[in-house]
């Protein structure tokens, strides 16, 4: 077990050097290097830019430039922002709360609705049940994740006023009976439940978003896992030694169903822990994604190099994590590869 | 063996596009100051935007790019694809493990923000973002391909093909190819529909197809700035983008669960986590 995650770990750091070169490459092969934004600024003088070059050490060879940024990179020294001349870090550190209170009540959402979907589906594979929610899995992964958020704006926020349609909290609201956008005055009490409500309030509308188009992959994985699971030998001998279908099901079947859907779960949420790009967007929400996105605006390459690199290296620590979470819940796992 | 209406619908999409200039009403480019922002009528069956066109002629040209950039994309990414992971699955060893750790690595960056990088970078004409997106999107065809291959290498009749001394070429194309045509095929309709979400992804953040040239993806992000006086234009676009993501994605489910004819191998559950990031979402 052991020797099985030392192997998988010793093989991620190869595939991380690769990402970062990749990464790199992709920045450094821009028109006008990472300097762009200063390039089109008519206030910028040519010499400046020589002098930033130099100072930034843009002018050595390209190999030289790559290992210095990844051993900075490696020692938590992620550059200072373009932009605003603040430290990549702290940019990307103030904005993970948001993220990560998006994408857990969404993941927790999204389970919520992948478990009885796949489950049921599969225990009456051909049914009504099944058929229905398929099909509605299909439409799911289907569904443009910008169109749906915009949609749903249009309906709750716009029309029918039932919640806000962008942003983490209305600003200047502090509780009080009327609704958001009311503002004004209201007690402590007032102000914490109001705060706690109008915080819910703007989770629910991007939450539906990421949670549905989850929820459709996630089923349909649980769904396919079930249905060859179901067909092993041990759940026949299960149901033969008379055990009630409810145990069959939960207790023999999901249990090794579930692993291939951890993998799939686990990668998704490291996607969605760097930012969930379009969502955040979309509806304003202030986080790794919309960061992404303003950094994109202004071409601001050391906080997109950040960004990516982050991202790349949590889907990669997760996939591990996954193989590890597989091979304790299935010993067989660790011992085959 | 394929359900009916989605191939159906998936037609009449690619006709409504191939015909569009018959069939718009107006040009896709006609500015109508005097009309204006105007909600859907009989004249102007979805609306008309800030400069007066007509959103329907929008959709109908836009439909040209979304399903161009969506079947070439996907062209680009099976040839790759199939490429690179035959190479692996055909020649194994060394070449395998390297192939796939490269693929390990490709997937393990997020394909919407690298493409969002690259096209803001690049600014592409529509050509260069159809092989952007091809060559983002080559990874799962490529395991697809490899796994096949490897599996199909060990049987009998590949066996007896080599003993009976074929060349590399009658192998792959004659024996290994044809049979894995079934999976083959239904990664590409994945690819087909993704690469149709990701141009209308980056086409909403402003970096994939650019003004005034229509896309369906370059719409919704002119419709985002006045949802709330002008909703109709954020909905005809996207619409059409669920339908035909929709439609595709529902023929490549029809084809992953026929069964194969009588001249192929018998179906083998797909059990490895290898497959399973075949249905990957491009973005969320």
């Amino acid at each position: 077990m052991i020797r099985f995650l030392a192997r998988r770990v010793l093989q991620a750091l190869p595939l991380l050097l690769v990402i970062s070169a990749l990464v790199f490459l992709l920045i450094h092969a821009a028109p006008g290097g990472p300097l762009a934004i200063y390039l089109s600024n008519p206030n910028v003088r040519p010499e400046d830019i020589e002098r930033l070059r130099r100072a930034l050490g843009l002018d050595r060879p390209l190999w030289q430039q790559y290992w210095s940024w990844l051993a900075a990179f490696a020692q938590g020294d992620w550059g200072y922002s373009f932009s605003d001349g603040r430290p990549v870090g702290s940019r990307i550190v103030e904005r993970i709360p948001a993220t990560l209170e998006l994408v857990g009540a969404s993941i927790a959402v999204a389970l919520a609705l992948t478990l009885p979907a796949g489950i049921i589906a599969a225990v009456r594979r051909g049914r009504a049940f099944d058929r229905i929610t398929m099909g509605l899995t299909v439409a799911g992964i289907s569904l443009p994740a910008f169109w749906f958020g915009l949609l749903l704006q249009i309906v709750f926020a716009i029309d029918l006023g039932w919640l806000p349609s962008s942003g983490r909290t209305t600003p200047g609201w502090s509780g009080g009976s009327g609704g958001p956008g009311s503002g004004g005055s209201g007690g402590l009490i007032g102000f914490l439940s109001g705060d706690l409500i109008d915080h819910l309030q703007h989770l629910v509308l991007p939450v539906t978003v990421l949670a549905v188009v989850q929820a459709a992959a996630w089923s349909r994985y649980l769904r396919g896992s079930m249905i060859e699971t179901l067909a092993q030998p041990f759940v026949l001998a299960a149901r033969a030694r008379g055990l009630p279908e409810r145990a069959v099901v939960l207790r023999h079947a999901l249990r090794n169903a579930v692993g291939p859907v951890l993998a799939v779960v686990m990668v998704d949420a490291a996607l969605l822990a760097s930012g969930a790009v379009v969502t955040e967007s979309v509806f304003a929400w202030p986080g790794l994604g919309s960061l992404f996105t303003e950094a994109l605006a202004r071409r601001d390459y050391s906080v997109l190099m950040a960004l990516l690199m982050l991202t790349s290296t949590t889907i990669v620590i997760f996939n591990v994590a996954a193989d590890a979470a597989h091979a304790l819940a299935d010993p067989r796992i660790a011992i085959a590869t | 063996m394929i359900s009916r209406g989605p191939a159906f619908l998936l037609a009449c999409l690619i006709l409504a596009a191939i015909a569009a200039p018959a069939i718009a009403p107006y040009p896709p480019d006609r500015l109508d100051l005097t009309h204006r922002r105007e909600a859907p009528s009989a004249a102007h069956w979805f609306g008309t935007d800030d400069l007066g066109r007509d959103v329907f002629a929008r959709v109908l040209f836009g439909a040209r790019v979304s399903l161009a950039v969506g079947l070439l994309s996907a062209a680009v990414a099976g040839a790759s694809g199939i490429a690179l992971g035959g190479a692996a699955g055909y020649a194994g060893g060394a070449i395998d493990a390297i192939l796939m750790r490269g693929t390990d690595a490709m997937l393990a960056v997020p394909r919407l923000p690298l493409l969002m990088i690259a096209a803001s970078v690049i600014e592409p004409s529509i050509p260069l973002l159809v092989v952007m997106i091809g060559l983002a999107g080559w990874m799962e065809t490529a395991r697809v391909v490899r796994a096949e291959f490897l599996t199909l290498g060990t049987r009998g009749f590949v066996e007896s093909a080599r003993a009976a001394g074929a060349g590399h070429a009658r192998l792959i194309g004659v024996h290994l190819l044809p049979n894995a045509a079934q999976a083959l095929i239904v990664s590409l309709t994945l690819a087909v529909a993704r690469g149709i979400l990701l141009e209308s992804a980056l086409s909403f953040f402003g970096v994939g197809v650019r003004p005034p040239q229509a896309s369906w993806g370059n719409m919704l992000y002119q419709a985002q700035a006045t949802l709330a006086t002008e909703p109709w234009l954020a909905f005809a676009p996207g619409l059409f983008i669920l339908l035909t993501t929709l439609s595709v994605n529902s023929v490549g489910d029809r084809l992953a669960l026929a069964k194969p004819g009588p001249s192929l191998r018998p179906s083998r559950p797909l059990r490895s986590r290898r497959h399973v990031t075949a249905f990957h979402r491009p973005s969320a």
